[in-house]
């Protein structure tokens, strides 16, 4: 009955099964919705939706395919850049002026609608044809034609119907939005590895049973060491510079990793990796330690994540004397060779937009060396680079 | 048409109109529902709610680090059975008596329906879903020690809560329906409070909520007050009957609401508050 929209669920990425679209048809056998689209969008969503940051990916599917399912003289919602849409200004308008625009039927006002979406290139603002925000033309958001179309527009602005889906209320909890203190604990504790260790102060049930077995029905108590989390991080962060945009973000990342994991180890640079690091950034002057001392003190097992924009002149990294805050005797990019080959087990997360990384030689030119382990810090990425990490190489 | 009572917004619990159609569909296809949302939305009490809406029973499995799937459904104390075989007890002969029953066997073997909540389901290993698969499909298990197959009398009416501190299996996942808990905007809110506190005052409600919503909007906080933190807040207010012009007051040596302990709970969330209220008095 829905198989198209199903479908369409599921080139948007998201998966519904079998099983869930049977679970929908069975409960509209059952009548949980009666008659009323919004309880189906609710029963849809409850039934074919299992991850919140995956809703609005639904919503708009949903808009997309039950358009026309109520008589519109809300909205309608078509696939257009945020950018446009964003809230800049709005005209306020005379009641003599309202009347005064042009009123068009609701077919043609759809027709329209799609011959301009062809035609338009470019963001668009005022004015009274194009698509685009604060016009008086009848499409885009924040305008104020009467009989207008609204295309993804947060509020109900002159108190017409805007449906539940096109409000697209979980926007915020799309997979790609970037990420607060807890979100990051929960992708960090993939990392989490298990092992016993240490002094055996556990009932061991299994073997005490066997033991006991073993020994002719006579209780022999075994004992084994508890259950640690035993994976060893080390973190070098980025400092300075370039960097302040994104302290605060990067401040979250260093806090949720604090709390979850036992062995993590914290060191500063700035730029680039060069022969001395730091554990204080106040004391970054007079209190450092070379890279060598930090990379004899940590094993191979100790998985390395670097934090940073990774956003310089290329020379900070390719030659020797590059640093823009002191004479380096070889260059940065020796010393990152050396950290990864010390640390086989690492990868990059940079804090800047991936969209914009091509644009930089030497973000082009660290992830070269990192051999493509740079990800961004959304959550995805952060997903994806723990992924990478925990597959070993 | 209707066979049971259906969930519905009462008097103490206010369910949005998603939520009600999520546990109808819970019910009518005897599935479990999964629930999820901020902490302090009221996915606990919840479940509370549906079984006093439908009239059941309810047994909660509050879900532990350490629990195991096999704890909901029975366990068998060996080392028990061992010392009363050393010690010559007859109890031993009995492979049942030490058998104890979990949550799971008491929901299915229950007289009447009853509404199972398993709480936090989260904060278990990540494979205890995957455990439970397909106790919760089939709604019957095997115990292995006495060789009987456990079957639901009844399927019960089983929710789920989670706290999104580990992903789900997908497996798990197909077989609920989800729905998740949005934050309540002000209207939805000042019914709520209406429901816990009738006899509040009306002002009081509206001055709060506005600092109420003005505070979680304060960019940068740690930990955003809920609607449990709310209620608490309010019924302190009351308690203390701080009169409306102090929650308005524009005083600029007062710069954080009175009794903010109940709404901030970490210090830099309470320094940052002072802050960016001390600026928006000045502002003023």
């Amino acid at each position: 009955m829905f198989a198209g929209f199903v479908n369409a669920l599921r080139s948007e990425g998201v998966k519904v099964s079998l099983l869930e679209y049977l679970t929908l048809l069975g409960a509209m056998k059952a009548k949980v919705a009666l008659f009323d689209v919004e309880d189906f969008y609710f029963l849809a969503r409850a039934s074919l939706v299992k991850d919140e940051r995956l809703i609005d990916r639904f919503d708009r599917v949903f808009a997309l395919c039950f358009r026309g399912l109520q008589s519109v003289h809300g909205a309608l919602l078509a696939d257009i850049p945020e950018a446009w849409l964003k809230q800049l200004a709005e005209r306020f308008l005379t009641e003599e002026e309202r009347a005064a625009i042009e009123r068009m039927g609701l077919e043609k006002l759809m027709e329209t609608l799609r011959q301009r979406l062809m035609e338009q290139q470019g963001r668009h603002e005022g004015g009274s044809k194009w698509i685009g925000t604060a016009g008086t033309s009848p499409f885009g958001a924040y305008g104020d034609n009467p009989e207008g179309v609204r295309i993804g527009q947060d509020g109900s602005r002159r108190r017409s119907a805007i449906k539940v889906w096109d409000k697209r209320e979980f926007r915020d909890l799309d997979g790609e939005v970037e990420l607060g203190t807890r979100t990051l604990k929960l992708a960090l504790r993939r990392l989490r590895r298990w092992a016993r260790e240490g002094e055996a102060n556990e009932l061991d049930l299994s073997g005490t049973i066997q033991a006991t077995a073993a020994n002719g029905g006579s209780l022999d108590l075994r004992m084994r060491p508890e259950r640690h989390n035993k994976v060893k991080v080390l973190l070098l962060l980025d400092i300075g510079g370039s960097m302040d945009d994104y302290v605060e973000e990067s401040a979250q990342l260093f806090s949720a990793a604090r709390a979850e994991f036992k062995h993590l180890e914290t060191w500063y640079f700035h730029n680039c990796p060069y022969e001395k690091l730091w554990r204080n950034n106040r004391r970054r002057f007079d209190a450092t330690t070379p890279t060598l001392e930090v990379m004899n003190t940590y094993g191979p097992d100790w998985k390395l994540i670097f934090v940073g924009d990774a956003t310089m002149s290329p020379t900070e990294i390719s030659e020797p004397g590059g640093s823009v805050e002191h004479w380096n005797e070889e260059a940065g990019a020796v010393w990152m060779a050396r950290l990864l080959k010390r640390f086989p087990n690492s990868i990059w997360i940079n804090p800047r937009d991936s969209r914009a990384w091509n644009s930089a030689a030497s973000i082009r030119l660290l992830k070269q060396m990192m051999a493509e382990r740079m990800y961004p810090l959304t959550l995805d990425g952060l997903e994806k680079g723990l992924r990478e990490l925990q597959r070993g190489r | 048409m209707q066979d049971r009572p259906r969930f519905a917004t009462t008097d103490r619990y206010i369910a949005t109109r998603d939520l009600e159609v999520a546990v109808n569909a819970a019910v009518a296809l005897q599935r479990p529902l999964l629930v999820k949302g901020e902490p302090g939305t009221g996915k606990t009490v919840l479940a509370e709610e549906v079984a006093g809406a439908l009239g059941l029973k309810l047994i909660q499995w509050h879900i532990k680090s350490s629990t195991k799937a096999a704890q909901g459904l029975y366990e068998y104390d060996a080392v028990a059975r061992l010392r009363d075989g050393q010690l010559g007890d007859e109890k031993v002969h009995d492979i049942r008596n030490y058998i104890k029953r979990g949550k799971l066997w008491d929901a299915f073997t229950a007289d009447n329906p009853v509404v199972l909540l398993i709480d936090e389901i989260d904060k278990a290993d990540i494979e205890f879903p995957n455990d439970l698969l397909l106790e919760l499909d089939r709604m019957e298990f095997f115990v292995y020690e006495t060789g009987e197959t456990v079957q639901a009398r009844q399927r019960p009416i089983v929710i789920i809560t989670s706290n999104n501190e580990k992903e789900l299996p997908d497996a798990f996942l197909r077989r609920c329906f989800f729905h998740y808990i949005r934050f309540p905007d002000k209207e939805v809110m000042e019914k709520i409070v209406a429901a816990h506190y009738p006899d509040i005052k009306r002002a009081l409600v509206r001055e709060a909520l506005t600092l109420f919503y003005d505070m979680r909007d304060v960019p940068g906080i740690k930990k955003k007050p809920a609607t449990s933190e709310l209620l608490d807040w309010l019924k302190l207010l009351m308690i203390e009957d701080i009169p409306l012009e102090v929650l308005r007051a524009k005083d600029p040596k007062m710069v954080i609401p009175p009794l903010h302990g109940a709404l901030l709970k970490n210090e830099q969330d309470v320094h940052l508050f002072e802050r960016v209220a001390f600026l928006a008095r000045r502002g003023q």
